[in-house]
């Protein structure tokens, strides 16, 4: 019992050993960033921002929206289309992982696979016949 | 813990190195970019600072740092420093699974030529990739400006859309390979290519075992989902110049701006590595298995040890690892250069387009793609 539950935590550990690299790799980015951000503060000119120079970008002529301007609920709607369509993606990798392995138990997880994936493609093509995709 | 600590530093030391080593490939690139860019418009591109123009980078990196430091009075502070740390950052965590060669044995102490060997690795790329979203949608909206706004909504959402037909894609090779951990892919992708039908093993000696022979279809979308998700030409449409001005970035300057910049070639240097690692073998070599070439040099390299007074075994590994680093930046080089030859070679898309493309095009030849090869690998195991 006391020997399994050593071998879950060992386990755990390993997992998390793997990403360790990865956190000094984001120390390293973020020293970077701060470090040359500092420099480039320290090394430039200093002059006194005038009015004209803090407007928004804008070709020239005086600014006419600011940034609460409106845009296309066609955005959102493609936000919520990829998380629908992006997390069924996640369920077919761990599936494509043991697929070969699992076909000497019959064509059960053939079967399941391509019902789950009809399931998807009547998904997409219900998605499109709606319009959600168009963009005019 | 002697051995522990050493091991601790030589790691960062190595990561700080592979990281150093990005950021200065990304000036190279710029270089290649604009001289192929003159070189396929017939003229003369940046020639004037140094051989050939090549301290061209080093004046763009000076003259990015002596630039002033403008803070736009409309824009989010804090959101506003962070979006180029947070375009920046996934880009060099990606590059962190990809293995780069064959590990080095130096008296006992073996450095692995990859940041992280992470047994999910292509689960973790793609987890990380998707974060770039957060700092191009905070330049965007911190920026305080219209046409960053618009930049920004426009480079998300073109980026989540790719990434559906980009994951989907790949399912077909992960099928092949049973493996999401990169260094085993490199391995399964060793030999000459083969496969079993109905018990009786097929295999072709003069083709390599690579991604691209059994998967050109998931090879194609990969690359049409890498340029949309690296917002290159021809899906630069977040910055389409002749409508939003600079897109997310318009209203940063300095080496604000120039992160963005390594941002943006740092995702295009760790999807040229994708591309190689996951299609066409990798750092190996096509005819070669890494044993191979650790063989060959620990027969033809007691020269070369004597000379830089390591034993033959040392000198070999540190051989091998040479070569494959060699053949590495050879591939992932072709398809850098692949980058900057599109971009001459089609023109942009259309939003609509775009977005067609994406939903309505890659995703069902993705799905397509995947039917195909779970059936083709279901009939192959029907016992014959």
């Amino acid at each position: 019992m006391e020997h399994s539950q050593f071998g879950v935590f060992s386990e755990k550990y390993k997992m998390i050993q793997q990403l360790a690299p990865v956190l000094v790799l984001i120390a390293v980015v973020v020293g970077f960033v701060v470090v040359s951000l500092g420099l480039t503060n320290l090394a430039g000119p200093k002059r006194n921002a005038t009015t004209d120079k803090q407007m928004p970008y804008e070709c020239g002529i005086p600014g006419l929206e600011n940034k609460t301007t409106k845009f296309p609920v066609k955005f959102y709607l493609t936000a919520i289309l990829f998380i629908l369509f992006d997390i069924e993606v996640i369920f077919l990798y761990p599936w494509a992982l043991i697929y070969t392995d699992f076909l000497k138990f019959g064509s059960f997880i053939f079967i399941e696979m391509i019902v789950f994936m009809f399931i998807l493609i009547f998904g997409l093509f219900y998605v499109w016949k709606g319009h959600a995709l168009d963009w005019d | 813990m002697g051995t522990g600590s050493l091991e601790f530093i030589i790691n960062t030391v190595k990561i700080a190195a592979i990281f150093m080593g990005i950021i200065s490939v990304v000036p190279l690139l710029v270089w290649v970019e604009r001289r192929g860019s003159a070189f396929m418009q017939n003229r003369l591109g940046p020639n004037r600072v140094g051989p050939l123009g090549l301290l061209q980078l080093a004046a763009d990196a000076v003259k990015f740092i002596f630039k002033e430091e403008f803070i736009p009075d409309h824009a989010e502070k804090v959101l506003y420093f962070m979006a180029p740390g947070l375009t920046l950052l996934p880009a060099a965590l990606t590059f962190a699974a990809v293995p780069l060669a064959t590990s080095v044995t130096v008296s006992g102490h073996t450095i692995d030529m990859q940041i992280a060997n992470i047994n999910v690795g292509i689960v973790y790329i793609f987890a990380v990739a998707s974060l770039g979203v957060y700092g191009i949608l905070s330049a965007g909206w911190s920026s305080g400006n219209k046409y960053s706004m618009l930049g920004a909504l426009r480079a998300s959402s073109q980026m989540i859309s790719y990434e559906v037909a980009m994951g989907l894609s790949l399912i077909g090779l992960l099928l092949i390979y049973r493996t999401f951990n990169l260094n085993e892919m490199i391995a399964v992708q060793n030999g000459a290519f083969n496969f079993v039908w109905r018990g009786s093993a097929f295999s072709v000696p003069w083709l390599p075992n690579w991604g691209f022979f059994y998967q050109p279809i998931a090879l194609i979308l990969f690359i049409t989902a890498g340029f949309a998700e690296t917002n290159r030409l021809p899906f630069d449409l977040p910055e389409g110049e002749a409508e939003l001005v600079a897109g997310y970035h318009t209203e940063y300057g300095g080496f604000k701006f120039n992160m963005f910049f390594m941002g943006e070639y740092g995702h295009m240097i760790t999807s040229s590595a994708l591309i190689t690692t996951l299609f066409f073998g990798g750092y190996a070599l096509p005819y070669a298995s890494p044993e191979d070439v650790l063989k060959f040099w620990t027969e033809n390299g007691a020269g070369i040890a004597g000379l830089i007074h390591l034993t033959v075994p040392d000198t070999a590994s540190l051989l091998t690892m040479l070569t494959h680093l060699a053949s590495f930046c050879a591939k992932t080089g072709f398809w850098l250069f692949f980058y900057v030859w599109i971009r001459w070679t089609l023109p942009r898309f259309r939003y609509d387009q775009l977005m067609d493309l994406g939903w309505k095009t890659l995703m069902p030849w993705a799905l397509a793609n995947l039917a195909i090869t779970t059936t083709v690998i279901f009939l192959a195991h029907l016992p014959s």
